[in-house]
């Protein structure tokens, strides 16, 4: 799960970790009202969970209330790669001296995580890294021992901070870097990072910009995550099927896929390329593949308009084909639907199913491929 | 030969009362598989599946019954501590099925693992399967038959799939292991194939593979300096979009990175034959003097 930048840095400031003075707001007039009790000049932000906001213009800096209203009413609304900015941040500019990035991420090869550090802040971190890979320095974290002090302080020596920030300086840096940690391990993140940390001519440290990414699989014991959760960023049948709970992800194709496993699921989607049509959606419907969960998968795939032909592709390994191709049918009988169907069933069973489904106008196939060229020769054929 | 599960197998069910660990626990019985003991904590003294008896700690079920490997049912809430437990009792296999389990706990599994040189697989995984010996998981015993190539695989279905083609192709399975379709896994490509390179009935190897990681492109260098028996990949995602994460918690496409494009160009570049359909990996075997 993805929040914004503001409520990442709420997470920083409940771990001690300092941010810009400033608030949100969904209108311009918010904006300024916000402006109106901080130090001028301010940046207002677009909050979207999207990067590149830069380079797309949703970050201004406004040197008058004027200005941050201007800016306000042209980054509101604005399209930022497909997300539609809903709020700006309004903060206090800081004084830059120097920009660096720290982050924790699961190293997935080292089955650990890995504090990733570097003095070129302020770019995306991927950028440093396949253009400069030296500027990099990484430490691995035991997942036992935690961080440990002599890895802060080498991680302060190689960026060079032992000479550019004062003593109070280093405490900070040091303190922010076990802060950023310990809200790492304390939310369950999969991604916490700070670009920049700010550097100010004072010698201060203070993150101006934050990004959290948190494990799905731990949000069930972090209840104060859910409130975060902005549905207004996902595609809206992606947080239908959520709740539904399928795994579903829209794709720009025509043919709507529905199968048995995530590895299968995409393993068909890229079979229908591979015969020349295009794939409408990942989905899994998982092990049961029952009469509910069919007809929601259904509902969904088919409430995409582009959606022209439905290919199911079902391996009976647990499941038995019998059983799925029951609630195939009785999907069918719910929901009366026109368009065409190719369905693939083998596994256990499969005899029986394809039995149960030969008078109810299906186009039953017996392999993987015989079944998605066959779903798109009749996507062309609806085209 | 196999690897990893065979006849002397003897088996712990982590789990053994619930919905799953009795249906699949059931079915591991059928194919064979040497159940010794279930472990429920509170149920100490009862039988499960007709005479397994069931123990309130792994402790108690390895040292009554002589134990060798363990495979975890239990909700995702509590499985990396199941895990953390068998390892603790000193098995050196744990297979851990249970899917949705926090990343941050099951590190703590995998490096508990490694310091006892234990061998972890999962989670979020089907297990593993030598047929005709031993099934440890939900893999569907009557799909596989007792033969002569490894599978690899970080996916379900998808292996189901590929092993059924194997099947009929009459060239069979040694040993099947899905090493599951999370960001971090206790066995990894690298760790199966060391196994496979010793095993005597393991002739190639079929690994399939998904977007996510870089996995697959690590495997592919150590192939080309380290295994001399014939690979043949398959890998799912072509068409994946980036940033999305495709069922799988270890399925995304991350800041450019664990494309299948560069995979496949990496297991190629490695000599590794790359199938576009699951249905061309026994043509590939063929090709690299794999027949039945």
């Amino acid at each position: 799960m993805k929040i914004h930048e503001f409520q990442a840095k709420q997470i920083l400031r409940e771990h001690g970790i300092p941010t810009p003075q400033g608030g949100v707001a969904e209108t311009p007039e918010a904006a300024v009202k916000i402006a109106q009790g901080l130090r001028l000049p301010v940046v207002v932000k677009a909050q979207v969970h999207v990067g590149g906001r830069g380079k797309a213009g949703g970050v201004k800096l406004a040197k008058t209330l004027d200005e941050v209203k201007r800016h306000a009413s042209a980054i509101i609304g604005m399209d930022i790669k497909g997300s539609r900015v809903n709020q700006v941040l309004v903060e206090e500019g800081v004084d830059i001296q120097g920009e660096i990035y720290i982050g924790f991420v699961i190293d997935r090869a080292r089955k650990a995580p890995v504090l990733i550090a570097s003095a070129a802040g302020g770019v995306e971190i991927e950028v440093v890294a396949a253009e400069t890979p030296e500027k990099i320095h990484t430490e691995v974290v035991d997942p036992a021992l935690g961080l440990c002090d002599y890895q802060v302080r080498r991680t302060m020596f190689a960026l060079g901070l032992d000479r550019r920030l004062s003593k109070e300086g280093k405490r900070t840096f040091s303190y922010i870097i076990n802060a950023l940690h310990i809200a790492f391990l304390s939310k369950d993140c999969s991604l916490a990072e700070i670009n920049p940390l700010v550097v100010t001519g004072g010698g201060e440290v203070i993150a101006a910009d934050a990004k959290m990414n948190f494990d799905d699989n731990a949000l069930y014991r972090h209840p104060e995550l859910a409130a975060l959760r902005d549905d207004r960023e996902e595609e809206p049948l992606e947080v239908e099927a959520h709740r539904a709970k399928v795994n579903y992800v829209k794709l720009d194709g025509q043919i709507g896929c529905i199968v048995n496993g995530a590895g299968l699921a995409m393993g068909t989607m890229d079979v229908v390329k591979h015969f020349g049509g295009e794939p409408a959606n990942f989905l899994d419907i998982g092990g049961g593949a029952k009469a509910d969960q069919v007809t929601e998968a259904l509902r969904i795939i088919t409430s995409d308009p582009t959606v022209n032909t439905i290919l199911f592709n079902i391996f009976g390994g647990i499941v038995r084909c019998d059983r799925v191709a029951e609630g195939i049918l009785e999907a069918k009988r719910r929901l009366s639907l026109d368009l065409p169907i190719v369905i693939r069933l083998a596994g256990t069973n499969e005899e029986k199913a394809r039995e149960m489904l030969a008078g109810a106008d299906l186009i039953a196939c017996q392999t993987m491929s015989e079944a998605a060229k066959k779903a798109v020769e009749l996507s062309k054929r609806a085209a | 030969m196999a690897i990893l599960a065979d006849k002397n197998t003897r088996l712990i069910i982590q789990g053994i009362t619930g919905s799953e660990g009795s249906f699949h626990g059931q079915a591991m019985k059928d194919y064979g598989t040497n159940v010794v003991a279930g472990v429920v904590p509170g149920k100490g003294g009862e039988t499960a599946l007709g005479d397994v008896p069931i123990f309130n700690t792994v402790a108690d079920a390895a040292k009554a019954t002589g134990a060798n490997a363990s495979v975890v049912y239990v909700p995702a809430a509590f499985a990396a501590d199941a895990g953390l437990e068998a390892l603790d009792a000193g098995l050196p296999l744990v297979v851990i099925i249970t899917e949705g389990i926090p990343t941050l706990d099951m590190m703590k599994v995998h490096w508990r693992a490694r310091a006892g040189s234990q061998v972890v697989i999962g989670p979020n995984c089907p297990g593993l399967i030598s047929p005709g010996k031993c099934k440890i998981g939900i893999l569907p015993g009557h799909i596989c038959l007792e033969g002569r190539v490894g599978v690899i695989s970080r996916s379900g279905t998808l292996t189901y799939e590929i092993v059924d083609e194997l099947t009929k192709a009459k060239l069979g399975e040694s040993t099947c292991i899905g090493i599951g379709g999370d960001p971090i896994v206790g066995t990894n490509f690298i760790d199966a194939l060391e196994h496979f390179a010793k095993d005597d009935q393991t002739e190639a190897v079929v690994m399939i593979g998904e977007i996510g990681g870089n996995e697959e492109e690590l495997t592919a260098a150590w192939i080309k300096e380290n295994f001399e028996k014939p690979v043949v990949g398959f890998i799912a995602g072509l068409t994946a979009p980036p940033g999305k994460r495709m069922g799988h918690a270890g399925a995304i496409i991350a800041g450019g990175k664990g494309t299948a494009k560069d995979k496949i160009e990496a297991l190629t570049a490695a000599g590794v034959p790359v199938a576009e359909r699951p249905d061309q990996v026994v043509g590939l075997l063929a090709k690299r003097g794999i027949r039945a």
